[in-house]
């Protein structure tokens, strides 16, 4: 338990220290968000919701893939192997999903408030499209972080990881676009207990067995 | 001749499906017509590609636990397998959608979880692409096998169940067994599961077996 949170700390000072990774990946959520409202030729109000909706979650996707990519190879190999003599593998990745969690927390929401800026509210019932977010940090953070895991090991990681992670992210995603659907409705939360569950159950899983795999990963 | 019957078996079952499924009486249904028949070619495909998923990653899980690279030899064949299966599946459905549904792709979640499993089981082959060392490739190719299908499988079972699907036993849909296959059928239809998935469990043996011997002359090479 120790261990993780130490590496959780580690994680934190060196996205610190190394602020132009962070800045980049906020500069990117909002120039996304401002291509779009511009490729709208600024006419959002005539925006339908499905489109609205669905622009919404690709920006977060494409923003977690290219901010999560990086989360293995940012650190040197000597590194890797200077953690791999002091730290558990399972603490190793667990942290790195918290870490993870936390990031896309923090981009998740800073997307939602310049989409809603520059885009307009359509979302009825913004309690549960914010939950929407907070599910959506938690599948991308931890199904992405195992996949950062193999792609790392390849020279081409990041175009791996977009190849691996569109697949695995896909039933999370449409999960995500219904639940978000729902919400902009204005549907009551009992109407959305089936995709809450189903999410929870997939996040569950993959946590589950990112923490089962990842020792054979990080021995290679 | 050790071990052969059941290659004899799934040549007969396969012969009685293919004669008798073309030539049996089938029970009449308004749009379905003769197309019925179609079950014990299109649906078989489908289990005959899950029994190939699920020995691979049985295999992915061995090669992890053991480290023997036959064990990875065994899940690439079967996955390389259960890939024509799907596309095979693929086509017979769109072939029969088009008859039937008046459209070869619809929009249909069954159909979506279909391209996506293609795509997983796409990418589990670039991935084997991108790496030279055997060990490193098996180790992270099994990895990424056993993630895949775990989250392949809420994708198949349970999303199509939540939405409306023109799929049987889906969105509310009654299954096929209950009203349309009559017992004459159903008798056909089992010996079609059973006929397709030896014959697929008979194709992937084959295929191991040339990577095997592959495997051995780059060795002595």
């Amino acid at each position: 338990m120790k261990e993780i949170i130490h590496l959780i700390k580690k994680d934190f000072i060196l996205e610190w220290r190394q602020k132009y990774a962070l800045n980049g990946m906020i500069l990117y959520v909002i120039s996304t968000v401002f291509v779009c409202y511009i490729s709208f030729k600024l006419k959002v109000s005539s925006i339908e919701k499905i489109t609205w909706n669905t622009l919404f979650w690709i920006i977060l996707l494409f923003s977690a893939v290219n901010s999560i990519t990086k989360s293995f190879i940012q650190e040197k190999a000597g590194r890797q192997i200077y953690y791999f003599t002091l730290a558990n593998p399972q603490s190793v990745i667990i942290s790195k999903i918290i870490y993870n969690i936390g990031l896309m927390l923090f981009l998740g929401f800073l997307g939602f408030v310049v989409y809603f800026a520059l885009m307009g509210n359509q979302a009825e019932n913004v309690p549960m499209f914010l939950l929407s977010i907070v599910l959506g940090a938690l599948g991308f953070s931890s199904s992405l972080t195992l996949i950062a895991g193999i792609a790392s090991k390849a020279d081409n990681s990041s175009g791996l990881m977009a190849v691996l992670s569109f697949p695995v992210i896909l039933p999370i995603l449409t999960m995500l676009i219904r639940l978000s659907k729902n919400a902009m409705d204005g549907l009551a939360f009992s109407s959305s207990y089936d995709e809450i569950i189903t999410l929870m159950g997939i996040d569950l899983i993959v946590i589950a067995l990112s923490y089962v795999l990842f020792p054979y990963l990080w021995k290679s | 001749m050790k071990k052969t019957w059941w290659k004899i078996l799934t040549v007969i079952l396969l012969f009685y499906v293919v004669i008798w499924g073309l030539l049996g009486p089938v029970p009449r249904q308004p749009i379905l017509n003769e197309t019925i028949r179609n079950v014990y070619f299109h649906v078989p495909m489908w289990f005959s590609m899950m029994t190939l998923m699920v020995t691979s990653l049985v295999y992915s899980i061995k090669y992890l636990r053991k480290g023997r690279i036959n064990d990875d030899t065994y899940a690439l064949g079967f996955a390389s397998v259960a890939i024509v299966l799907g596309i095979i599946g693929f086509v017979t459905g769109s072939a029969w959608g088009n008859f039937t549904w008046g459209d070869p792709l619809p929009r249909d979640p069954k159909l979506i979880a279909v391209e996506v499993g293609m795509l997983i089981y796409s990418a589990y082959f670039v991935l084997r692409g991108s790496f030279e060392d055997e060990q490193k490739k098996a180790r992270l190719a099994a990895v990424y096998n056993i993630f895949a299908f775990a989250t392949f499988m809420p994708l198949v079972w349970i999303l199509p169940r939540l939405t409306d699907s023109l799929h049987p036993g889906n969105g509310g849909n009654p299954a096929f067994g209950k009203y349309d296959m009559d017992n004459a059928m159903k008798i056909v239809f089992y010996a079609a599961n059973i006929g397709w998935i030896l014959m697929g469990v008979w194709v992937s043996s084959l295929v191991i077996r040339i990577r095997l011997v592959q495997n051995q002359l780059n060795e002595k090479n």
